[in-house]
């Protein structure tokens, strides 16, 4: 717990040492004493929980012990079975995604994919793709619709990468083209935000007929610090940048972009991932099941009209 | 040694001097050629001398895409709403409204191409570097529904550093707004052709710019996903010479055709007519 303990956390250190120091004492019984403690621990974190910023939510949303995309893919689904590579020039380790059943039913699905350590993370680039990435994610789509299965993504990205392999190879060809795909494909698309909705990046796997966020994930056009970076020259603004672009699950779901909010167990994902996979699991089998009885036509008349209503204007 | 001494005549001053407006002389900020301002007007502000082309308005373009008289324009009232209420975005809008005109980062119409009809759209940089928010996408939106439901061929020319941050994800969004509608488009089988000019980056080159049955781009454009400016960042490098322009997306397969403004209308007019000539005539009701 103590390795990654995020700034806004700190008083609930102190009340952790207390019980690991009253559980050393030993002695005489001091479960009650000790219960009374995490009792208290418990409210001090919900209660921190409750009033985040969005800057911290940010921090949640990239903390290194949130559960990914394949440690929900263990535990949300059964019968996995990974598929790589985008038959054009390589496997992308930053995007994962492959068969998988949820409710009984076969499913395609398709995540960014963070690493633990440092060299899982230089292997998966951090979640952000190159175009391979993405192409593989289309092919994955595209076989899921060809036996009538239904896409299921998760977002978990900084951004699509932004280096020179990345711009030759048409990152933004690549984004382009799933998005344009994505809006015509005849199966259900349901996406959930589990982490880090980063930008364009996320969006090439997150045009959907269903978008549902965790409470402490985040999706922002640009990076709380980019855009400070930008319009104060100083990224040290963050704060600010991330109260003002409105990234929060909160925000989202009032501004009709996404369509529900996944609680998340008290004090984050992190603290108790088979909670979390509990309650994703849940939203998922459910809107499923709802997009499932749609007819194709309906949905994608549905999946179009949703898209064109989103943004805000006047017209005289 | 007066003998070899020059006598100088007093200066007079009978020489007139010649009025030369100070902006008849133009300089070319790539190679520095300086030429008079009317030779670069009539090269379509590409310079004689290099060939580099210089940003133009909006207005260029539709008068060097559209037969003469043929331009209606659409959507005049369309105004950005603050949707989060952003810090100082209205003031921001205010600016470019006196800067750029009042119609936002993309004006849209239809007219004319050699008497073909065309539904037309061309971002204007000078409005908040073309950024693409609502009004963008909703104007983007409303063309190519007009191209779906009047079966008339659809041109974008862009030029834009990305979506509007000032918008947030609602300015995403648009992405997915426009790349929706073009899906429909490109279903009913009407042609699309996207012309990318200097820069076309960001959410917009990730969207409908890319989007294209044809991507035609101007000479020396910068085309990307990011901008050189985040790349260099990321790689703590310089980039190539030559990266993400025009001709390196040609020589990497990500456009169809590198075209020198000056045969942007026959190109364009060309290609039309090929992906529309071969259909039968259509069948009267």
């Amino acid at each position: 717990m103590a390795i990654y303990t995020l700034d806004f956390e700190r008083p609930l250190l102190e009340l952790e040492r207390q019980i690991e120091e009253i559980k050393k004492g030993g002695g005489a019984d001091l479960s009650k004493e000790i219960g009374e403690i995490e009792a208290k621990l418990a409210d001090l974190r919900a209660e921190i929980y409750r009033t985040l910023t969005p800057m911290q939510r940010v921090q949640v949303a990239r903390h290194p012990r949130r559960p990914y995309t394949l440690d929900y893919l263990r535990m949300v689904f059964a019968d996995f079975v990974e598929l790589h590579g985008d038959r054009l020039f390589r496997d992308d380790p930053a995007m994962v995604g492959g068969w998988a059943r949820l409710d009984g039913t076969s499913v395609m699905v398709i995540g960014h994919q963070k690493g633990r350590d440092t060299k899982e993370n230089l292997r998966r680039n951090f979640g952000m793709a190159h175009p391979e990435g993405y192409r593989k994610a289309l092919r994955l789509m595209m076989l899921a619709e060809k036996f009538e299965a239904p896409v299921i993504t998760l977002v978990d990205t900084p951004g699509a990468y932004p280096g020179l392999g990345a711009e030759e190879r048409g990152q933004a060809e690549a984004i382009a083209r799933n998005l344009i795909e994505m809006a015509s494909l005849r199966t259900p698309i349901l996406t959930a935000v589990i982490g880090e909705g980063g930008s364009g990046g996320a969006l090439a796997v997150g045009l959907a007929d269903r978008v549902l966020m965790f409470e402490n994930s985040v999706y922002s056009v640009i990076s709380p610090e980019g855009c400070a970076a930008i319009l104060w020259k100083d990224s040290s603004q963050r704060e600010r940048a991330a109260e003002a672009l409105k990234i929060t699950a909160k925000d989202l779901l009032d501004l009709g972009v996404i369509d529900e909010i996944i609680p998340e167990p008290s004090g984050g994902a992190h603290t108790d991932p088979e909670a979390a996979a509990t309650a994703l699991g849940e939203a998922l089998k459910r809107h499923l099941r709802q997009l499932r009885k749609l007819k194709v036509e309906k949905l994608l008349k549905r999946r179009e009209g949703k898209y064109l209503s989103m943004g805000a204007l006047s017209e005289k | 040694m007066a003998w070899f001494k020059k006598e100088r005549k007093p200066r007079t001053s009978e020489r007139v001097k010649l009025e030369i407006p100070a902006d008849a002389w133009e300089k070319c900020d790539e190679c520095g050629h300086i030429d008079i301002k009317d030779r670069f007007v009539r090269a379509l502000n590409v310079c004689p001398n290099c060939g580099h082309h210089r940003r133009i308005g909006v207005q260029e373009y539709v008068d060097l895409l559209v037969d003469e008289g043929s331009w209606h324009e659409l959507d005049l009232e369309l105004k950005s709403a603050d949707p989060l209420n952003f810090e100082n975005y209205r003031e921001r809008l205010q600016a470019a409204y006196k800067k750029a005109g009042p119609l936002d980062a993309i004006r849209t119409g239809f007219g004319r191409l050699d008497g073909m009809p065309i539904d037309l759209g061309v971002m204007d940089f000078a409005f908040m570097g073309g950024s693409m928010g609502a009004v963008v996408g909703e104007k983007i939106a409303r063309l190519a529904g007009r191209s779906i439901a009047k079966r008339i061929p659809l041109v974008i020319v862009s030029a834009s550093g990305g979506a509007r941050m000032q918008e947030g994800v609602l300015s995403l969004m648009q992405m997915a707004k426009t790349s929706v509608v073009l899906a429909e488009l490109a279903d009913k089988g009407m042609p699309f052709i996207s012309i990318l000019t200097n820069p076309t980056t960001g959410g917009v080159s990730a969207s409908y710019a890319m989007q294209g049955d044809v991507i035609l781009a101007e000479p020396g454009a910068v085309i990307g996903f990011a901008g050189p400016r985040v790349i260099k960042q990321t790689i703590g490098q310089d980039l190539p010479e030559g990266f993400q322009t025009a001709e390196f997306l040609l020589e990497h397969g990500m456009v169809d055709m590198v075209v020198p403004r000056s045969e942007l209308r026959d190109t364009t007019a060309q290609l039309l007519r090929h992906m529309t000539g071969s259909r039968p005539a259509e069948a009267a009701d």
